[in-house]
């Protein structure tokens, strides 16, 4: 178990406590505690099946732990709606899982659940900020991976997320969108100033993207630091 | 051609029993030859089916005269049964047969007492056992097609759904696109049944009425009123078990709890 953060350090965004999940006696999990500061980018990298995109799915509680808790701004997110807490901390994920229909029917989606619908004007912004101007009206099953995955991201973006957590996002892509793909999430993240989680099992990504990076083995973040300290280790 | 050596009727059906099962054990073997080895089920089902319709011919001849309460009373004991039948189609589904009883009971039985109010159904038992029998059946013919459905779909699914989670939906609205498949794979099979009444089949009530001698228009509007109410009852069952399934899904935390492992 790593604490993250001297204690004299500002408060974080986003902290773990002892994070774990058991699954039929299986640590998946094993008492993850780290601190991530506002704005700040968190690569989490390990092995496949080294719990990192376990420990996200902790983190946005589509999961919930057997041991531990998170805290938001220092407030348990047990305390908070689970709708609450998932509209706060955004997660993009491997896939797009785009909804049948157009973009800007998948860019609707999120403020459409607490009431909100969205204007034309502010689709086509989102749009634009994920270099897909014009698309709005666009049929989602016509979109290429690079394409669908940053409509996944205006999505997310849409919902005005203070945290953001990435599970490769970039993994299913082909090099030329991987590369845009992964320079359009660094370009946002940075200008929106978002609290960043991105598990991701390319260590080079990692070392190009990270304030900090965490290092995963068997469920347990064994390593933490600068992605120099961390990654050459 | 059997019905000049036999003259019994009672031992006439028993061999028209006999020609039926030993059609149905020649399917058997066809399709074992093809590979879909159905043997033990299809030998149990038949003899199950055999034992439990003979079991019910006998019970109705003891209680011809009986009680209306005592028909209900059989009724939902059929409910329950017919809601283990249909738990099984259900898959990893949890709660399945509280879901395919509520499904059935609100269906069927909601229905059944409606018909019997209105004069639909007779109240004699010999009249309200068969008729609510078929209602119940088709009702959970529905509830089955309905909760297996909604399994596969939720399975294949889970990315989607985990994602409308994520972006803080509400379960409910996470999986109405599959609670809607489900209801309408409960119901589609009832439509086209009704579509295609008198033109590709007539069914077993008309049949029935035009064996017993009654007139053909009459017997048609009471097997059109009959598959009316199954068109009902099969929606109706369906609605209820695909949407108190979608509730039993999630977790308090609004986390789904199916169709997914931790890696």
């Amino acid at each position: 178990m790593i604490s993250m953060r001297e204690s004299s350090s500002p408060p974080p965004k986003l902290r773990t406590e002892n994070l774990t999940r058991v699954v039929s006696e299986k640590v998946i999990v094993d008492g993850v505690t780290m601190d991530v500061l506002t704005g700040e980018v968190m690569m989490v990298v390990g092995p496949s099946g080294s719990g990192k995109s376990s420990l996200l799915r902790l983190i946005n509680r589509l999961d919930e732990p057997t041991a531990g808790t998170v805290y938001l701004d220092g407030r348990d997110y047990r305390e908070l709606p689970p709708l609450e807490l998932r509209r706060r901390v955004g997660m993009m994920m491997q896939m797009a899982y785009l909804f049948p229909g157009t973009v800007a029917d998948n860019i609707r989606f999120g403020p459409r659940q607490r009431g909100v619908e969205l204007p034309d004007e502010t689709i086509e912004r989102l749009l634009a900020r994920v270099g897909l101007a014009g698309f709005s009206d666009r049929d989602v099953a016509r979109l290429s991976g690079g394409e669908a995955q940053r409509v996944a991201l205006a999505r997310v973006l849409a919902n005005e997320p203070e945290v953001i957590l990435l599970d490769e996002p970039t993994s299913a892509l082909d090099q030329d969108a991987k590369d845009a793909v992964e320079n359009l999430l660094q370009e946002i993240i940075r200008e929106e100033c978002l609290t960043c989680i991105w598990v991701t099992h390319d260590l080079q990504q990692a070392a190009r993207m990270a304030d900090r990076v965490g290092v995963m083995e068997a469920g347990r973040l064994i390593r933490t630091g600068t992605p120099e300290e961390a990654l050459h280790a | 051609m059997l019905s000049q050596f036999i003259h019994d009727p009672i031992q006439l059906t028993a061999a028209q029993a006999l020609v039926a099962g030993g059609l149905a054990l020649i399917m058997m073997v066809i399709a074992a030859w093809y590979g879909i080895h159905l043997e033990k089920e299809i030998v149990i089902a038949l003899l199950r089916g055999l034992v439990q319709i003979v079991a019910v011919g006998s019970v109705l001849l003891l209680i011809f005269d009986g009680p209306i309460a005592l028909g209900f009373l059989i009724l939902a004991g059929m409910m329950l049964l017919a809601a283990k039948t249909a738990e099984k189609r259900a898959g990893d589904l949890p709660g399945a047969f509280r879901v395919a009883f509520w499904g059935i009971f609100i269906g069927a039985g909601s229905v059944i007492i409606l018909m019997v109010l209105a004069g639909v159904i007779d109240t004699k038992l010999t009249a309200l056992i068969p008729i609510g029998s078929m209602i119940v059946a088709n009702s959970m013919n529905s509830v089955g097609l309905a909760l297996d459905r909604f399994e596969s779909e939720i399975k294949s699914h889970v990315g989607h759904i985990e994602t409308a989670l994520a972006l803080g939906a509400e379960p409910k609205t996470a999986v109405r696109p599959y609670t809607q498949a489900a209801i309408k794979a409960g119901l589609i099979p009832r439509i086209d049944s009704l579509r295609s009444l008198g033109i590709v089949w007539i069914p077993g009530v008309m049949t029935g009425m035009l064996l017993g001698g009654s007139q053909p228009l009459q017997a048609a509007l009471y097997q059109f009123v009959i598959m009316a109410v199954i068109l009902t009852i099969s929606g109706l069952a369906s609605l209820v078990s695909a949407l108190l399934m979608a509730g039993q899904i999630f977790t308090p935390a609004d986390q789904l709890a199916l169709g997914r492992g931790d890696s």
